[in-house]
């Protein structure tokens, strides 16, 4: 039956003899695993397509929009997170395949006669391969998104002639990026890189059928061997490794996501993504008006060298262990992008910037709905008040309570489960929470940390908040606290607690006393407020 | 096997093979099944991730989010009225304030129901016929009555109702919506 429907199929459309043809190829005697690369990077291509497409269906293209649907995909969507890790993780994996399979390919000299095209078509996936790196690191709009093209159109500007007209087509006006930057940035991810890609692949495809794999020197006197099952086995197994390492990466190793982007934000440093460091810390070599050098002229060299390789080096087929040039220019280049890496890792400092797809809203909401939590907890309503359940008394949680305030107190200290539980203050302050509280302070009254809850309570009975603002409550004679933990750390804080003006000269912040306990929960709550 | 044929015919016809060249049969298989596995492991763990994200749905707040749509006293005992009031809804990754309507009747000292402004049918917006004592829609002529039921036309189920509450004399109503 099933052999009937194949051959149906084989009649009017010829696919089954299109497989075969593709999979039964010859290829030489020498061909082994050094030849992997192309299909893994093939497969990362396709690892990035799905993860991609999949990610747009929950994302909004516009400048600020952008950012809180990709922290819904971090936060709600199931499997969002590891989605966005996927693609995150896939694009550095797979600039680290395609130049492998480049190096391959450049060590064994297989771009001479008759291949220079396919070398050439390369050079151009690479090129593209690059361009989505750019162009993709903007979407998230956060700061280390918005900081880093900025210096991206900056560098555009630089290009000799054709600088001016660069950042009118990305949208810039030279010293900022907005809607405009985004939209044509997004475009060129999803729309333009995408079709150019496949175009370009097929063609690569297609030159190296009709060359054929190259062969060695050494198999001139071997029978060849077929595509399929040996190399395509290997081609497998090489995938599979690559995946394997992709999968590993996207569930270890968390993707943050900073602050949204903030073009007011100078104290943002920006870093480009790994693999563009080396570019980063050479530029530094560079004063002046030299910089055009390094920022334009030598990247363009280098690109135009690339595309020259075949064309240079035109000799006769060699062995890959006589080609000792070619190795030591692998080498020599090597150690160039290392060492340069390696000095713009050394001299990064490190980021304390908060990773916003984790904070919760108990981390958004004042100090004092977050110690009326903590009263009402202390208190044990919730014997009576279950939340999100009608039981003795009603939920509270369903709406604010459209009771009058005096019902409230009243209610509140006839029933209270020993007398002075809660000081008449903080029945005032229960009352308002109840009144006027939020959706997020609702979702903080399910699952608040408790000593997350304790630290507000010590923050709310020491009245910090007659000096300090905290996500927007508070007074401003003494500096916000939000964000504080970008700033400070704990020994700082801790120390600043004790003895104010040791820390900060002039400071008029009485010293606080705390116990060991103590001093860790209120320390704790005020790292935890997001900038 | 045939192409197994023809690829040793091949071979032996155009190049000086050599009899350890050739892969035996139990190689061939070997690499075939290593290929089905890898590749199959390779594919479960792209779909398995990509199926959850596409049908698992989004952490939701079950928050029913009641909020004040009138007084008691506006209302009037067996006389449906037009309300409309405010409320914050989020949608996906956006949170704004909306516009509300509600087709609410009080049908006792402490009792309303409100329903949601869409006929059952195709979701036109009904109104209340006074003179005929039913809800109409003006798209297919379905009708209800007071307390919601398909009286005629094509609407197959009754009127959907918001989740009610009555507290201190007010009615607040809830984001969840019934379905008859």
């Amino acid at each position: 039956m099933f052999r009937r429907l194949l051959d149906w199929l084989e009649d009017r459309t010829g696919v089954e003899g299109a497989v075969k043809h593709f999979l039964y190829e010859d290829i030489p005697h020498s061909s082994g695993w050094h030849q992997v690369f192309g299909s893994v990077a093939l497969f990362a291509f396709l690892v990035q397509a799905s993860t991609g497409i999949l990610l747009a269906l929950n994302y909004a293209p516009t400048p600020g929009e952008a950012y809180d649907s990709l922290r819904y995909i971090l936060t709600q969507v199931t499997a969002g997170r590891l989605m966005r890790a996927l693609h995150h993780w896939g694009a550095s994996l797979m600039i680290i395949v395609v130049v492998v399979h480049m190096i391959q390919t450049f060590v064994w000299g297989t771009y001479k006669k008759p291949r220079e095209a396919t070398w050439i078509a390369g050079v151009a996936l690479l090129l593209l391969t690059l361009a989505y790196g750019l162009s993709g690191y903007l979407l998230p709009w956060d700061n280390r998104a918005y900081w880093g093209t900025v210096v991206t159109t900056e560098i555009s500007a630089l290009a000799p002639g054709a600088g001016p007209l660069l950042v009118r087509l990305l949208g810039s006006d030279g010293t900022s990026i907005g809607a405009v930057t985004f939209t044509r940035f997004y475009v060129a991810h999803v729309q333009l890189l995408p079709p150019l890609t496949v175009l370009l692949i097929a063609v690569h495809v297609y030159l190296v059928r009709r060359h054929g794999v190259t062969p060695t020197p050494e198999d001139e006197d071997q029978p060849r061997k077929k595509f399929y099952p040996e190399q395509v086995a290997k081609d497998t197994v090489a995938i599979f490794g690559w995946f394997a390492v992709l999968m590993g990466m996207s569930i270890l190793a968390r993707v943050p996501l900073g602050h949204v982007a903030d073009p007011t934000d100078l104290s943002y440093v920006p870093r480009p993504e790994w693999y563009f460091l080396f570019l980063f810390q050479f530029l530094k070599w560079f004063e002046g008006p030299l910089e055009v050098v390094g920022a334009v002229i030598f990247p363009a060299l280098a690109v135009i060298g690339l595309v020259l390789v075949p064309f240079l080096d035109r000799g006769k087929m060699r062995l890959v262990r006589q080609r000792t040039g070619a190795i030591g220019l692998v080498l020599l280049a090597a150690i160039f992008w290392g060492g340069l890496t390696a000095r713009a890792v050394a001299t990064t400092p490190e980021t304390r910037e908060m990773d916003m797809s984790l904070v919760k809203p108990w981390q958004e909401i004042s100090a004092g709905d977050m110690a009326s939590i903590g009263l009402f907890r202390r208190a044990q309503c919730g014997s009576c008040h279950e939340l999100g359940k009608s039981g003795v008394g009603p939920d509270l949680t369903a709406a604010p309570s459209s009771r009058p305030a005096s019902w409230l107190e009243e209610h509140m200290k006839s029933n209270l489960k020993a007398p002075g539980l809660l000081t008449d203050a903080q029945v005032q302050t229960l009352v308002t929470f109840l009144t006027k509280r939020g959706d997020k302070a609702v979702e903080a009254w399910r699952n608040a940390p408790q000593g997350a809850v304790e630290g507000a309570l010590i923050y709310q009975a020491r009245a910090c908040a007659s000096c300090h603002r905290l996500n927007g409550a508070g007074n401003d004679l003494g500096p916000p606290l939000n964000g504080v933990v970008e700033r400070r750390d704990r020994a700082w804080i801790e120390g600043h607690f004790a003895n104010p003006p040791k820390y900060s000269s002039g400071s008029i912040m009485p010293s606080s006393q705390f116990k060991p306990d103590q001093l860790k929960l209120i320390t704790d709550y005020i790292m935890a407020i997001p900038k | 096997m045939e192409s197994m044929e023809n690829g040793k015919k091949y071979i032996v016809a155009t190049s000086k093979a050599t009899p350890e060249s050739f892969l035996t049969q139990s190689r061939r298989s070997f690499y075939a099944a290593l290929v089905s596995a890898l590749g199959s492991a390779i594919g479960g763990a792209l779909a398995l991730p990509s199926v959850a994200y596409l049908f698992g749905g989004h952490k939701f707040n079950p928050k029913s989010n009641f909020v004040e749509a009138a007084k008691l006293t506006q209302l009037e005992l067996g006389k449906p009225q037009e309300v409309t009031f405010e409320r914050t809804r989020v949608d996906a990754w956006r949170t704004f304030h909306e516009k509300v309507i509600a087709w609410v009747v009080r049908t006792g000292e402490k009792n309303v129901v409100a329903y949601a402004p869409q006929c059952t049918h195709f979701g036109c917006a009904y109104h209340w016929e006074a003179t005929r004592n039913q809800f109409v829609c003006p798209c297919h002529e379905s009708r209800f009555s007071i307390d919601g039921k398909v009286l005629g036309g094509p609407a197959s189920r009754p009127l959907d109702r918001y989740s009610v509450r009555v507290e201190n004399g007010k009615l607040l109503i809830g984001s969840e919506i019934r379905k008859a």
